[in-house]
């Protein structure tokens, strides 16, 4: 299927992936949310903005195919402040249809799941952060009232076991309830939110040149990714030409920082099956991981180094020497680990169908990312919707079909090796050049997006910004969005103290969601 | 099976570095038994996300591998706030967790020491105050001690928690 066969008006978008653009109307909203889906293809954000004038406009962006994005805008009526329902196609439109409804006000007309979701009752009901009337910093003395509506199960011998939102480890908030018969799950509620901090508001109080540090901060393991899809909507605006030596540096700094997150949950994957031996081997290879970073990028999780226009320092020889050469020592270190968990029966014997989804469900529920690719979902913006300089580079995608925690655990080790193997061609054949482009901010206005390959997954950033260089309204979109609801199944049938397990082999983000 | 992981161990030796110098801390011995001296026991800390981006859990995370080998030093994170001597917080607070922040501080015994950790946490860093954000912990509790940085690194969390029990030394000599 391609863009065309849904008889839309749109325009082909100067971003650095296919992107096309239009506005629909009610009706054809639906009709195209309904052509997608039969046509396999996926939701990657839905949410929602108030212009200027008043005017609500509720936006969505598809995956039509292997990479070729739509993004499509529905403005709405202010007095009847409802849009049509398109989580009955697309399931990962539930939570995002009730985050729109949280900070905006206006309705999934159609829903089924119409409960709160990012307002936990700590400001009034009829407070909306996103409105034009709001300036999003005003402060409720409401106390909060947690009377969230969980659905119960009943039957003989069933029983509840409510979890966090502070758990026993140093992890992030959330909220998950079990029901369950002896030890096996019969059903998983999540309850997110918690870290809600405003960002969407948030970002409308920074100019768009310093607004890539608000996005590297919407979720800290994955600051990279999140930086360069925020420059890379804005470098889109301002039609700013980046150095290709700094796309190049962007991108090794984008695998040092999915090679960082995988060798930590590999050991923390290992950890929650009983092997601290993995923990603690794979902590000092992260340890030796961010300690480079701080050397050469100035940061052990190199925060702010993505900037608009390109990074904030060059890498000297000296410093592309120890990055080379880090990847070779780690290669042979995860080689012997990566023997070591193999061999390991007692740590097969847990990873193996521990918390399986099998592909179809995967498609049917929008499962993306890491996570998606372990079932057997052939999806890697790095692949899908390669921009310079991946689409240069021939990556070579990871994909398994199990969909259990072994699945998850061999993508992560293929990821490895392979983001090794990008670094290195990288750093050997970094073009020549400026590391960024030397340019006074523009005052053009406009909106547009930027897609990111994250460890986690694909990070989108829609960004608008207003003539006098000031953000209207940036959505930025994390993976954990679609991935979250998917574990919900993953669990079921499975033993309760499989869950910390089956959770740290997905390793989503509370930050990343909640925003 | 047994064989590589041994011959893993033994290649890799150990690799725990020394700890950070805290004035009057280390001075006259081990930081264990100077924990040992004041607290009467090992440290114990209770770790609470009230909104953070994750960046100071992973810094807080790291404290436990084998180079800062936080429980060699006699400190170790719980998973009960009845357990705990110390509540580490990171993020600012954000309206949704305050409550569970609080719970969770009542939940622990007195006499305890609070830590912020990280800009957030001392005062709401980058998401400052809003309709979501109460900003930093201070907004809600007595904060002891406060350790800056976004996030701060692992060695400088360890510094921060060392010159804590320092403090708490310093509050109420024995």
């Amino acid at each position: 299927m391609n863009i065309a066969d849904l008889e839309l008006s749109v325009t082909a978008m100067p971003t650095r992936f296919p992107l096309s653009r239009g506005t629909a109307t009610a009706g054809e909203w639906e009709s195209a949310a309904l052509a997608i889906a039969e046509n396999h293809g996926r939701l990657v954000t839905i949410w929602a903005s108030q212009k200027r004038n008043g005017q609500f406009v509720v936006s969505a962006v598809y995956d039509i195919e292997n990479g070729e994005l739509l993004w499509l805008d529905l403005p709405i009526l202010k007095k009847e402040a409802k849009y049509p329902d398109i989580s009955s196609l697309f399931p990962a439109a539930t939570r995002m249809q009730r985050a729109i409804k949280d900070l905006l006000g206006i309705d999934a007309d159609g829903a089924s799941d119409k409960r709160p979701w990012l307002s936990h009752g700590a400001w009034p009901e009829d407070y909306f952060p996103l409105r034009n009337e709001n300036t999003g910093k005003e402060k409720s003395s409401q106390v909060q009232v947690d009377d969230y509506q969980f659905v119960t199960v009943a039957g003989e011998g069933v029983h509840e076991i409510a979890v966090g939102p502070v758990h026993a480890g140093i992890i992030e908030p959330g909220h998950f309830r079990f029901s369950v018969v002896g030890e096996k799950t019969l059903r998983l509620e999540e309850r997110l939110g918690y870290t809600h901090k405003g960002v969407d508001r948030a970002f409308q109080d920074f100019s768009a040149v310093e607004g890539y540090r608000l996005a590297g901060r919407m979720s800290g393991d994955s600051t990279v990714a999140y930086s360069w899809s925020y420059c890379m909507s804005l470098e889109n605006i301002w039609k700013w030409r980046v150095p290709t030596r700094a796309l190049w540096l962007r991108a090794v700094a984008l695998e040092r920082e999915r090679v960082g997150n995988h060798l930590g949950d590999l050991g923390a994957i290992g950890n929650d099956a009983g092997f601290a031996f993995g923990l603690s081997q794979f902590m000092r290879l992260r340890e030796d991981w961010l300690r480079l970073n701080k050397s050469v990028f100035g940061h052990r999780l190199m925060m702010d180094y993505v900037l608009p226009g390109g990074v904030v320092g060059d890498i000297d020889p000296e410093g592309l020497l120890q990055i080379r050469k880090q990847c070779d020592e780690i290669e042979i270190e995860v080689h012997t680990l990566q023997g070591i968990y193999d061999d390991h029966s007692g740590l097969q014997d847990r990873f193996l169908t521990a918390g399986t989804v099998p592909k179809e469900l995967a498609v049917r529920l929008g499962l993306i990312g890491l996570a998606g690719r372990a079932s057997g979902v052939a999806h890697d913006v790095r692949v899908n919707a390669a921009a310079e300089p991946y689409s240069e580079l021939a990556v070579n995608i990871s994909v398994r079909e199990g969909g259990d925690v072994a699945a998850r655990v061999d993508v992560r080790f293929d990821e490895v090796f392979e983001s090794l193997r990008l670094i290195r061609y990288l750093v050997e054949n970094l073009p020549s050049g400026s590391n960024r482009k030397e340019a006074a901010p523009r005052n053009s206005s406009g909106s547009s997006a930027g897609w990111i390959e994250g460890w986690r997954g694909g990070i989108f950033t829609a960004l608008d910004v207003d003539s006098t260089g000031q953000i209207l309204r940036c959505h930025v979109h994390d993976p954990s969005w679609q991935n979250w609801p998917v574990i919900e199944h993953a669990v079921i049938g499975d033993i309760v103290p499989d869950f910390p397990l089956i959770n740290k082999s997905f390793n989503l983000s509370y930050s990343g969601h909640d925003r | 099976m047994m064989w590589p992981l041994i011959r893993q161990i033994s290649k890799v030796g150990i690799a725990t570095e020394k700890p950070p110098l805290v004035q009057d801390l280390v001075a006259s011995g081990r930081i264990q038994d100077e924990i040992l001296r004041i607290m009467g026991r090992a440290l114990t800390i209770r770790e609470v996300d009230a909104g953070s981006c994750n960046g100071c859990e992973l810094e807080v995370n790291a404290l436990g591998n084998v180079y800062y080998n936080l429980e060699g030093l006699g400190i170790k994170f719980v998973a009960s706030p009845r357990h705990a001597d110390m509540l580490l917080i990171t993020g600012p607070v954000s309206r949704n967790m305050s409550r569970a922040l609080a719970v969770t501080d009542e939940a622990m015994p007195a006499p305890k020491i609070v830590v912020a950790v990280g800009d957030c946490a001392i005062n709401g860093g980058i998401f400052g105050e809003s309709y979501a954000s109460l900003g930093g912990v201070s907004k809600v509790l007595t904060v002891d001690m406060e350790i800056p940085g976004c996030p701060p690194e692992s060695f400088v969390i360890l510094e921060g928690i060392l010159s804590a029990v320092r403090y708490r030394l310093k509050k109420r000599p024995d």
